[in-house]
């Protein structure tokens, strides 16, 4: 579970240059201190991060197969074949990621969705004390501290078809259903997994509303008050107005931390995900590792990160337009 | 100004000097130690209840080797969650075990990575010939023609286990030698409100065990002689769909167990809530549940007609462990005679008996313990009635896409969808087009 | 709000409650079934659910430590979220104040770099960041793949990202003034991020540790590859349960209960910390 978050970096010119002379003074230390402080985050990040990626892109272009893992040096060069076939959606494989990818997409974009809106609504309600608030804000936070496989296998617990909790409640106690319906498998694997994604992260979404909400001056709703603006009023001039900048950090983040999650629908389904809940992380996993073909594997992980830059950048692009104004 | 800048480097230093020692804290995996010879490392394969059950089991016997050989055996037992993904990280990096289990299916599969030691005449010739393996096991290490990639450690078959007292119930006096018995038993079974069948329809590997048995019955292979995915033979598609009919058509296997993969099948058997189940060497399994071995009967798997033999009327796939050598150790001595040692007479003995397999070599099959009436069920499955998966490279995503394809049949039968000739076969197109073009 | 001129109107009273009833109940459920379950005896757990147990026993709190070395990958866990968390918060703090304090070159190059990484499919650098480590070990014989040292590394890496981000954020917040006179009183720069910038960051510095510490504690992917029988941590070693040959639902719940209690009771216990040093650094 990683998360994601940009910011940028917009702050730091005007005080910088107020100290515009003492900075000559010191020239060699000024300019050599800064690199010397980045020096471990960049050695670590090149390590584990952006040098695998080279060799993970490079991998792409090679038939990389049982056959050559051992030394995967002398793997042929296959030039763009394992895109070509990643993409290619009349085929099996292309068509199976496509609809992987779209799967993703619905999961991805209802799951923030309501993430997003649970912890909001959470967050506003509770802005105000109460009493056992408190309590009530730990206990909100638990399923988020939860570790993943912890709370996750405690859903496949409650999911079984026989001796589930959902079933036992749904089926025999509420009789919603005429028999007991699948979770695991087939078609509702989906809710199963969307239920379980909402549960572990909207906690997330609140906690970060939460501390937006405290930036929110006071007197902005004084002000409101004096105006005549009634509670309801005030949520929707003021608090939500107010949270757009977070928003836009919180649902980034949601976004490519449900989009990527690979931890959930591994521990909820095993390596053979149902198709209707055929999350792309584990199908390029599958891809790779059960299938053992990490050429390809490697080619779809390289189109799911230009998507993802893609989306990002539009989107930061999009949302920093409306943001300018509040960055002062 | 330089004192600051010396401290500068200082901390940043330090922090990264405390971040390395932290950092080394581990201990190595010891896979290619040169400074250590008379070490080995060896991956084994969860065969016990438990994983501290394997190491109870195995741990006296490495210390027996030890002492005979001056060698010390560090055993990791893997779970076969993890155990696929750590051999195809091991063979990736060079790094590895000396000395590994291997389901025996993946024989072929990791012999084309070229990362395991070929049992040549040579090599077999040390640890005492390749004629003191039984022949059926011996057809499981790797692909024909080939230098075996292992050698066979514990063979297991499947067999048809019963419980005396539901059978009973239900008025059957024996259990059923053909599916269309199976089926009338089953409706008098159901009738005393017990399940029928157990099945594991989510594990892809038990899916691939069944189908593969039934496509020989129905005289279909999944691959041409040539070694080409051909899963839509009108045959395969029959055998598939007789599979998945016993939950979809004949309800004989209990739509719950489509998702049943962490053999839940199993308990359900030991626990008397169901009359049958198809399994390998369950023996040790169902006592670690609390079964008694007087309340189950065991059969051999029902074929279509007539009696088990080979060709159409197999009734089991040649299960089993193999044992195999990473070409890329260091102690290659040392691993060879530790493969010797396990292999040995006495080992094979004391080991097949503990975990209520057969034993491969010849020699130690004839002891007595494996001469109860349950053990000759397997031993003589193995030996007349039992067939190797195939035994091609792409044998692995060969599991992995008719396993899954199965699987989601299973899911549409347990839905309430109609399971038709054509969804399955839909299904088993799609499965091969997604094998490797070699 | 709470002391705004007009009290809240019954619809919004009405409307709280009911939410957040329902909510709590969604969040308790599985909470519920966890610690329920973890007291139950096995057949329970087998049969069809029930939402009280026939008997409560503490025996699958005695078994779970004997059926998986749990002590064992609990030590583990505990060396190697330790280790990342240490590392990756000072790394973080070194890296941030440069970012926060100093105007140079390539620094948006480098604070977009860092964030990117988060973009990446982790499938995509798993097999590498192996072959990487194993290169690493064969060449220096530092071993890192299988070790816990590969393990550290790797983790610190994942939750560097936001924590740098965050402590950007945190540090912009501490007033300049204040490390100015640091350094007129004669401390280097480094005295003054250690005397006055970390001590008023203490929130962030502690709300970064909490995340990168669960990042650590809870990841499963990387740990299932690349550590073996005696270094395993708790995420994997979890899964033992399950694999055995019947499924110990009951102790696979008290298993997760013992995992889950440090780092939750951590979280709750340093919340405040959390919202307030996402309050000043991340959302603001």
């Amino acid at each position: 579970m990683t998360t994601t978050a940009f910011k940028e970096p917009v702050r730091e010119t005007s005080p910088a240059a107020t100290r515009e002379p003492r900075r000559r003074t010191g020239r060699i230390r000024r300019t050599s201190l800064p690199y010397l402080l980045l020096l471990p985050a960049l050695l670590l990040e090149l390590l584990v991060h952006l040098v695998p990626m080279v060799i993970g892109i490079v991998m792409s272009f090679k038939e990389l197969t049982q056959f050559y893992i051992r030394d995967w040096g002398s793997a042929p060069w296959s030039g763009l074949g394992n895109y070509k076939v990643s993409v290619d959606f009349d085929a099996p494989v292309g068509e199976a990621l496509l609809h992987s990818f779209f799967v993703t997409v619905g999961f991805t974009l209802l799951s923030v969705g309501l993430c997003w809106l649970i912890g909001t609504a959470a967050a506003v309600f509770m802005q105000d004390t109460f009493r056992g608030r408190g309590l009530l804000r730990a206990l909100f936070l638990v399923p988020y501290a939860l570790p993943v496989y912890a709370a996750v296998i405690t859903w496949v617990f409650m999911f079984q078809h026989d001796n589930g909790l959902v079933n036992h409640v749904l089926h025999d106690q509420l009789h919603l259903t005429g028999k007991p319906s699948f979770w695991l498998i087939g078609d509702n694997s989906f809710y199963a997994l969307l239920t379980v994604s909402v549960w572990k992260g909207w906690p997330f979404a609140f906690l970060i509303v939460t501390a937006g909400l405290q930036n929110i001056p006071r007197e902005l709703y004084e002000a409101a008050a004096l105006d005549g603006a009634g509670t309801w009023q005030q949520i929707r001039r003021i608090t939500l107005p107010s949270l757009r900048p977070v928003n836009q950090v919180l649902v980034l983040v949601l976004f490519l931390w449900t989009f990527n999650d690979f931890n959930t629908p591994y521990v909820l389904f095993g390596k053979a995900a149902p198709e209707a809940a055929d999350l792309v992380s584990v199908h390029i996993y599958q891809a790779s590792f059960v299938t053992w073909n990490f050429g390809t594997g490697s080619a779809m992980s390289v189109l799911l990160l230009l998507f993802l830059l893609v989306v990002t950048g539009g989107y930061l692009l999009l949302t920093s337009r409306g943001r300018r104004a509040f960055d002062v | 100004m330089r004192s600051i800048r010396a401290a500068a480097v200082g901390a940043v230093t330090m922090s990264l000097a405390l971040a390395a020692t932290a950092c080394g804290g581990g201990s190595s995996s010891g896979g290619g130690a040169d400074g250590s010879p008379k070490t080995l490392t060896y991956w084994a394969s969860n065969q016990g209840a438990s994983i501290a059950v394997d190491k109870k089991v195995l741990q006296p016997e490495l210390d027996k080797f030890e002492k005979q050989t001056g060698i010390k055996v560090q055993l990791e037992v893997v779970p076969w969650s993890d155990l696929l993904n750590r051999i195809l990280t091991a063979t990736t990096s060079g790094q590895g075990p000396d000395v590994l289990n291997i389901g025996n299916t993946w024989s072929a599969s990791l012999q084309a990575t070229g990362a395991l030691l070929p049992w040549d005449a040579k090599n077999f010739a040390e640890i005492g010939g390749k004629d003191r393996f039984v022949g059926s096991a011996l057809g499981s290490t790797g692909a024909p023609g080939k230098d075996p990639a292992a050698v066979p450690l514990y063979s297991m078959a499947y067999a048809l286990y019963y419980n005396k007292q539901i059978l009973a119930d239900a008025g059957i006096s024996k259990p059923p030698a053909t599916w269309d018995e199976l089926i009338a038993d089953g409706k008098k079974i159901k009738a005393t409100g017990k399940s029928v069948l157990g099945a594991e329809g989510a594990n892809v590997s038990e899916n691939i065990h069944h189908v593969f048995v039934l496509a020989q019955q129905h005289g279909a292979h999944f691959f041409t002689p040539d070694g080409k995915p051909d899963f839509t033979d009108p045959k395969v598609v029959d055998a598939v769909k007789q599979y998945v009919d016993l939950m979809a058509e004949e309800q004989v296997i209990p739509a719950g167990d489509a998702e049943y993969a962490q053999n839940q099948s199993v308990s359900d058997f030991a626990k008397g809530r169901q009359a049958m189940l198809l399994w390998q060497s369950a023996a040790a399994n169902l006592k670690s549940q609390g079964m008694s071995e007087d309340a189950y009967g065991i059969a051999p798997v029902p074929v279509r007609s007539g009696t088990p033999g080979t060709g159409a009327q197999t009734n089991s796939m040649v299960a089993g462990i193999n044992i195999a050598v990473f070409k890329s150790s260091h102690h290659l001595d040392g691993a060879t005679k530790f493969v010797k040692f396990m292999t040995g007479d006495d080992e094979q003995k004391i080991l097949n008996a503990a975990y209520s397999t057969i034993p491969p070599v010849r020699t130690a099959q004839g002891d007595a313990a494996f001469s109860t009436p349950s053990n000759a069920v397997l031993k003589n499955t193995l030996a007349t009635s039992a067939a190797a998966l195939p035994q091609v490279a792409a044998e692995s995503q060969f599991e992995t896409a008719v396993g899954t394809a199965v699987k989601e049949l299973f899911a549409d039968a347990a839905a309430g969808r109609t399971v038709t000739t054509d969804s399955v076969k839909a299904k088993l197109e799609k499965a091969q087009q997604q094998m490797p073009a070699a | 709000m709470s002391d705004s001129p007009m009290a809240p109107p019954r619809s919004f009273l009405w409307s709280r409650r009911i939410f957040l009833t329902l909510l709590t109940g969604f969040v308790l459920v599985p909470v519920y079934v966890m610690v329920s379950s973890s007291l139950k005896p096995l057949a329970d757990v087998t049969g069809t659910f029930r939402w009280l147990p026939s008997g409560l026993t503490l025996r699958p709190y005695v078994d779970i430590w004997s059926t998986v070395p749990l002590a064992t990958y609990f030590v583990n866990s505990l060396i190697v979220a330790g280790a990342a968390t240490i590392c990756s918060v000072m790394i973080a703090v070194f890296a941030a104040y440069a970012v926060s304090r100093y105007d140079f070159r390539g620094k948006r190059v480098f604070t977009v770099t860092v964030l990117s990484t988060q973009m990446f499919p982790g499938i995509l650098f798993l097999l590498p960041l192996f072959l990487i480590y194993v290169n690493i070990g064969n060449a220096t014989g530092i071993a890192l793949f299988g070790s816990r040292g590969g393990l550290i590394l790797t983790y610190l890496t994942f939750s560097l990202p936001f924590s740098i981000w965050m402590l950007i954020g945190y540090f912009d917040s501490v007033p300049r003034e204040l490390d100015e006179a640091a350094l007129v009183d004669g401390c280097g720069p480094l005295g003054a991020l250690l005397r006055i910038v970390v001590p008023a960051a203490i929130p962030g510095i502690v709300a970064v540790a909490v995340y990168a510490f669960m990042t650590a504690w809870g990841e499963v992917l990387f740990a299932s590859v690349m550590t073996d029988d005696t270094t395993r941590t708790l995420a994997v070693g979890l899964q033992g349960y399950s694999t055995l040959n019947d499924v110990y639902w009951n102790q696979i719940m008290a298993a997760s209960l013992v995992v889950s209690v440090p780092v939750v009771a951590g979280f709750l216990l340093l919340q405040r910390y959390l919202v307030a040093g996402l309050t000043a650094g991340a959302v603001k």
